[in-house]
């Protein structure tokens, strides 16, 4: 009778697998990087590497596991950056640095779930393409309304304004612009370490992990699956799209967090949180097996690693990226090396050696 | 007081009426057949009954509560479970995690708790699985159920699968939308045993749809026939069957 454990001990197995693969990496990087194997380039991509690996979980969320195709997730990256940098610049000095920059992470996450809510509300009620296009607007219209949007903040108290700098009325002694326009946030404490990074990714890892193997990640991979069966055994489906989609929202509030304490200045351009980015994530999520969180991961790593260690190949790196691309999915979706892998599974032995044990215990 | 109270259920698609002063009365323990022809409307009364569409006129009353006009979901959570013509399953989960959806009105944690893994998700994942298991193995699914996807499984079993999914709802009234479907003598003898079986242990009151006569003449006492989405015919199955109407209109001359 203990058989039916087993699904729970091949989910775990395959859990543990992706938080290995993380620990492991973090722990490679840590003796190249005390050993001083890593240069200063690739020391500087640690962070966005982490960055992009949470967006990647983020997004496979939405896509991979509730299964609606969202193309406007900078747009949540983007306002959890702002929210996150707007927190930090307010409070510099205010409290010590770390406790500053953990609450700056978190009201990312808030800010960019509180949107993902409302933004839900109505899209959800899409799906397929009409989601698409509706989710590719709001990254869009966030962006630019960040572009023309000022803040400012003197000894009265916040000045908004949605034309200039000027037009904030600010006191001459005491005023500071904090969110000025096109040119965005600037100063905002360089808080992202690597260490962080790894420790939010895996504490995304862990949180979407286990929703996947629980009773509200099995209602909402039912209503991927077939929403109109999931609805006819009791399932409400508003409900646990929105649950997923405001989770995403919040995860990617939290790389949007980190990604704003790695640069010194934020700025809402289309390169960094318009559409590209979003098609950028999307690609993440579907070269690593649509709904495989470590694919998904893996595949980040990958093709933001590809351009710039072939940084010395100037113009042609684009080309050989999109090459890497179009290989990656042949062979991943080809059905000879899907029955390859079938069979090399890693950590296939141990199974095996646990389901033998288990027949002769029987 | 009756199980389900149908009356006048009428729905108007532009100018088709599909369904037409439709009345049904289905008593605790009964195993109630419709049948009709192609286009009859059959599959849109099970529509109207799972708040599927909504009805143009008409009442729905299951176990006394009028459940007209609510949402397929609350309908559910009222106790009517259903199946579908076209195998509707979760292919790409197990077949436990099919049945363990099924499940999710009667097992409840928070999401908190799942995410923290808190001693409760333990507990009541046990306790989901060990139900689910007892009605996989009433429909001999249990067997590697934990690792086959839904998708996986020979047509059969996946209708089978249907209806423990549905029986997961823990409903008061099971329908069934052509289990027999494709399937051939063997499996069609094989279902009207688990028919018989579920309802005689469940105490399980089952409408089904049917076109193999004779999975219908030999489970159903009573029997609805529809045509052109009026109601030609009702009552014990033997005489409806001998009613010249439906032999004209559905058997055949």
């Amino acid at each position: 009778m203990k058989k039916y454990l087993t699904t729970q001990d091949a989910a775990s197995r395959n859990d543990f697998m992706t938080y290995g693969m993380v620990l492991a990496a973090f722990i490679i990087v840590q003796i190249l990087s005390a050993t001083g194997l890593l240069n200063s380039q690739m020391k500087g991509l640690l962070v966005p590497l982490c960055i992009y690996s949470i967006m990647a979980i983020s997004l496979n969320l939405v896509v991979g596991i509730l299964g609606e195709l969202s193309i406007g997730h900078a747009g949540f990256m983007c306002v959890g950056a702002f929210a996150a940098a707007f927190f930090s610049k307010c409070t510099d000095g205010a409290m010590p640095d770390i406790l500053r920059f953990i609450i700056a992470i978190i009201i990312g996450g808030i800010v960019a779930g509180i949107f993902g809510f409302l933004i839900g509300i109505p899209v959800l009620r899409l799906n397929g393409d009409y989601l698409a296009i509706v989710t590719l607007a709001f990254g869009e219209i966030i962006k630019n309304v960040i572009n023309v949007l000022y803040i400012g903040r003197d000894a009265n108290g916040f000045h908004i304004s949605a034309s200039s700098a000027n037009n904030l009325g600010l006191d001459a002694a005491t005023g500071e612009i904090i969110v000025n326009g096109p040119q965005g946030i600037t100063g905002t404490p360089k808080d992202s370490t690597f260490l962080i990074a790894m420790i939010v990714l895996i504490i995304c890892l862990v949180v979407v992990l286990n929703l996947i193997h629980s009773r509200d990640g099995r209602a909402i991979m039912a209503i991927r699956d077939n929403h109109i069966a999931a609805e006819s055994v009791g399932i409400h489906l508003t409900k646990y799209k929105l649950t997923a989609f405001t989770i995403s929202a919040v995860i990617a509030g939290f790389a949007g967090a980190l990604y704003a304490h790695n640069l010194a200045s934020l700025i809402a351009t289309p390169a960094r949180f318009g559409y590209n980015m979003s098609i950028m994530f999307l690609v993440f999520v579907v070269l690593g097996g649509i709904g495989s969180t470590r694919g998904a991961i893996i595949a980040a790593v990958i093709l933001t690693l590809i351009p710039e260690v072939l940084r010395f190949l100037a113009n042609y790196r684009m080309l050989i990226y999109s090459i890497v691309l179009i290989v990656i999915m042949l062979i991943n979706w080809s059905q000879r090396s899907r029955a390859w892998m079938e069979q090399h599974k890693l950590g296939r032995f141990i199974y095996k050696k646990k389901s033998k044990a288990k027949e002769g215990g029987a | 007081m009756s199980l389900l109270e149908v009356n006048s259920l009428s729905i108007q698609f532009g100018g088709l009426r599909a369904v037409d002063e439709f009345d049904l009365t289905i008593e605790k323990g009964e195993l109630y057949g419709l049948i009709g022809p192609n286009g009859a409307g059959k599959t849109t009364v099970f529509n109207l009954l799972t708040g599927e569409y909504q009805p143009t006129e008409g009442i729905i009353k299951l176990d006394g509560q009028n459940i007209t006009g609510m949402r397929t979901a609350e309908i559910n959570k009222a106790g009517i479970a259903r199946t579908f013509q076209n195998i509707r399953l979760f292919k790409q989960l197990s077949v436990l995690d099919n049945v363990k959806v099924g499940l999710h009105n009667q097992y409840h944690y928070s999401t908190a708790t799942s995410i923290l893994r808190l001693p409760k998700y333990y507990e009541v994942e046990k306790q989901m699985n060990g139900r689910a298991m007892e009605l996989l193995h009433v429909f001999n699914l249990d067997e590697n159920a934990e690792t086959t996807l839904a998708s996986n499984l020979p047509y059969g079993q996946q209708r089978k699968l249907e209806i423990a999914r549905a029986m997961a709802t823990n409903p008061k009234l099971l329908l069934l939308d052509e289990p027999a479907a494709g399937m051939n003598p063997n499996e069609t003898q094989e279902l009207m045993d688990t028919i018989k079986f579920i309802r005689k242990n469940f105490n399980m009151t089952v409408l089904l749809i049917e076109h193999d006569m004779k999975l219908v003449a030999g489970i159903c006492e009573k029997l609805t026939v529809l045509n052109f989405g009026r109601t030609l015919a009702q009552g014990e199955t033997k005489t409806v069957l001998q009613n010249p109407e439906v032999i004209k209109a559905y058997l055949g001359e």
